[in-house]
């Protein structure tokens, strides 16, 4: 950071550029790939339905990082709004 | 017995076969005995690079095959007698050298040289496999960028996947400038992505395209900011230790001056 940056309020292109490798390495090296992530998707799902109602338009899941004590550890995130309890 | 040390990347175009000639050349200015190899069997250009192209009679295919000894095919440098460069066919393929063949060549390079310096093509194929085989070391060469950084990691996790573990980083066309205004990953950038050591970076520097056009390695030129990033590395490769290069000395002494002035690196 230098003091010239200070001046300027918007996100360089190389802060840019961290968080998109940073995403991108997290999902090359967990080797989850965009079907196998699709049917983690869908399994997980069938299971929640059984107990509630879920909004599926709304649902997101994906992989992302844990700042952990070793570092940054892979993680799964899903995001699933209930409608209903059943 | 001497060292084989592999120069990769993953992806294309990052410099691999101009830090090849680079650090070959660096070595043997040094002293030590050199033999540079290239790998990328039908689309060589490491003979260019050391303006070698009209000197090759035999190539390494010719020596795997068995029409050729292993000193025909190599041709001695027009600078340094200590070392030469190993060139490979340019009508044949990749596939038509296996890792048997190759692990052979390279550890029969090893005996009659100091260093082995193998220019590894693009790519994480047969190309990739033959030429890391018999490689003690590997070097890897990465760019500022986002998609090289991220083949750089899938080829480190080849590479310590294989026991490779002895494995530095050469950060090629840094822009000083533009790490400073936010517009460029900056090493340390890379660094904390990379579970890898840092062994050098290398400016941009016009002088790389300049003594391509000649076809002598940048390493020989006293004054390029380049010939000194690389000559650094080839100490390192020797196990010197040399101080990293402070990249601002190419900003102009105004700026730099002031920013002295305000205590700002």
């Amino acid at each position: 950071m230098n003091i010239f940056n200070l001046f300027s309020s918007k996100s360089s292109s190389k802060d840019m550029a961290k968080e998109r490798l940073k995403l991108i390495l997290i999902h090359d090296r967990a080797s989850i790939s965009p079907e196998l992530l699709e049917i983690i998707k869908e399994e997980i799902l069938a299971v929640i339905s059984k107990y509630v109602e879920i909004d599926k338009s709304e649902i997101d899941v994906k992989m992302t990082k844990l700042d952990s004590e070793d570092g940054n550890s892979p993680a799964l995130i899903a995001s699933i709004p209930i409608r209903n309890i059943k | 017995m001497g060292e084989a040390i592999v120069v990769t990347s993953g992806k294309g175009g990052v410099g691999k076969t101009t830090t090849t000639a680079n650090i070959g050349t660096g070595l043997a200015a040094l002293g030590k005995s050199v033999v540079v190899v290239d790998g990328d069997t039908g689309l060589r250009n490491l003979d260019v690079l050391m303006w070698l192209e009209n000197r090759i009679v035999f190539t390494l295919m010719d020596v795997i095959e068995n029409k050729c000894k292993l000193k025909q095919a190599l041709i001695k440098d027009k600078r340094f007698p200590n070392l030469f460069l190993l060139p490979t066919a340019q009508t044949r393929d990749k596939n038509d050298i296996s890792i048997d063949q190759m692990e052979k060549l390279i550890n029969d390079l090893k005996v009659e040289f100091d260093y082995v310096i193998i220019d590894c093509p693009a790519g994480i194929e047969q190309g990739f496999e033959n030429a890391v085989v018999a490689a003690d070391r590997a070097l890897i060469v990465v760019n500022p960028e986002v998609t090289s950084v991220r083949d750089a990691d899938r080829v480190i996790g080849k590479l310590d996947s294989k026991g490779l573990e002895n494995h530095q980083l050469i950060v090629n066309r840094l822009n000083y400038k533009m790490t400073q205004s936010g517009d460029m990953l900056d090493v340390d950038d890379i660094l904390d992505s990379l579970a890898i050591k840092l062994i050098g970076v290398v400016p941009d520097d016009r002088s790389i395209t300049i003594s391509t056009n000649k076809g002598e390695p940048v390493v020989l030129n006293d004054k390029a900011e380049a010939g000194k990033a690389f000559r650094n590395i080839a100490r390192r490769i020797t196990g010197e230790e040399v101080q990293f290069m402070d990249m601002s000395s190419g900003e102009s002494s105004l700026i730099s001056s002031i920013k002295k002035l305000l205590g700002i690196r």
